[in-house]
């Protein structure tokens, strides 16, 4: 048991110090592709963390959705355009990265005030032991379908709504 | 045998405030467009780490359907603006956010 939770934290320290290193190149790389594959590692760094928090359905949906489709999406429409002059552009020191830098880590500072405050709330019936026995697929699966059903069918209508804007916008004249 | 404590939930939400700050950083000193669009990615994967780790504390599924929810509010955003991007660029030559202060010709 001790084996485990240790192999547990890490897994975890590992992953969030890939997520946070992913995120750090997304920001400071000047050519976008760099930009975009670091961006897929910090995903899958995420990916991994879902899987200790006892959610592999929603691994697997990040890994797909996130790392598969929207990431592919993005790196297409970056070698769809022409983006050299962010290339060459020095990454040169300004008033405005450096005040947006600073307002940044203050309001990281004022989000750690929430993450250390005691945590409130109704606990739930889902354990982990809950998952184990049934499977995170089916609990979300009863759950979508039931509680959820009208959300889950107003986002179908909004994915089809994205959809046609998506060809209206780019069929051009 | 002494027990080791598991994984708390603060260092899982410590991780998902990191990222989201990440992710307004960048989208406050970046200037290409497809950069602050990631950036928002960036955002909205911190957000979900946080989701998934309050359900994992709280032994209950909402913030999991939550989530879910993010997820395909993140991919409609990403088709729409990208077409967006696409047809920007298309117009102007250009998808620096600088240079873009006008929506008409």
């Amino acid at each position: 048991m001790v084996v485990g939770i240790l192999f547990k934290w890490c897994v975890f320290l590992a992953m969030s110090m890939g997520v946070i290193f992913g995120g750090l190149m997304v920001i400071s790389r000047r050519n976008p592709i760099h930009c975009a594959l670091f961006m897929v590692m910090s995903f899958f760094c995420t990916a991994v963390l879902y899987l200790i928090m006892n959610q592999p359905f929603i691994a697997v949906l990040q890994v797909l959705v996130y790392s598969g489709a929207i990431m592919m999406l993005i790196i297409f429409v970056i070698m769809l355009l022409r983006l050299e002059e962010e290339k060459i552009a020095k990454l040169k020191f300004s008033y405005t990265k450096l005040t947006g830098t600073i307002l940044g880590i203050i309001f990281f500072f004022q989000l750690l005030m929430g993450v250390i405050a005691p945590l409130i709330g109704k606990t739930g019936k889902i354990t982990a032991e809950v998952i184990a026995k049934e499977g995170s697929t089916v609990i979300i699966a009863k759950e979508l379908f039931t509680r959820y059903l009208l959300i889950f069918e107003l986002s179908s209508v909004l994915l089809l709504v994205a959809i046609i804007g998506a060809v209206v916008l780019s069929k051009g004249k | 045998m002494h027990s080791f404590p598991d994984v708390p939930f603060h260092a899982y939400a410590t991780v998902g405030a990191g990222l989201f700050i990440i992710g307004v950083i960048g989208a406050l000193i970046r200037r290409s467009a497809i950069v602050i669009f990631m950036c928002i990615e960036l955002m909205l994967t911190g957000v979900n780490i946080t989701l998934v780790a309050l359900s994992n504390r709280l032994n209950s599924i909402d913030g999991v359907m939550l989530m879910f929810f993010v997820m395909i509010v993140a991919a409609a955003e990403a088709a729409i603006g990208l077409a967006i991007f696409v047809l920007l660029f298309r117009r102007r030559g250009t998808i620096k956010v600088d240079e873009i202060n006008l929506l008409k010709k």
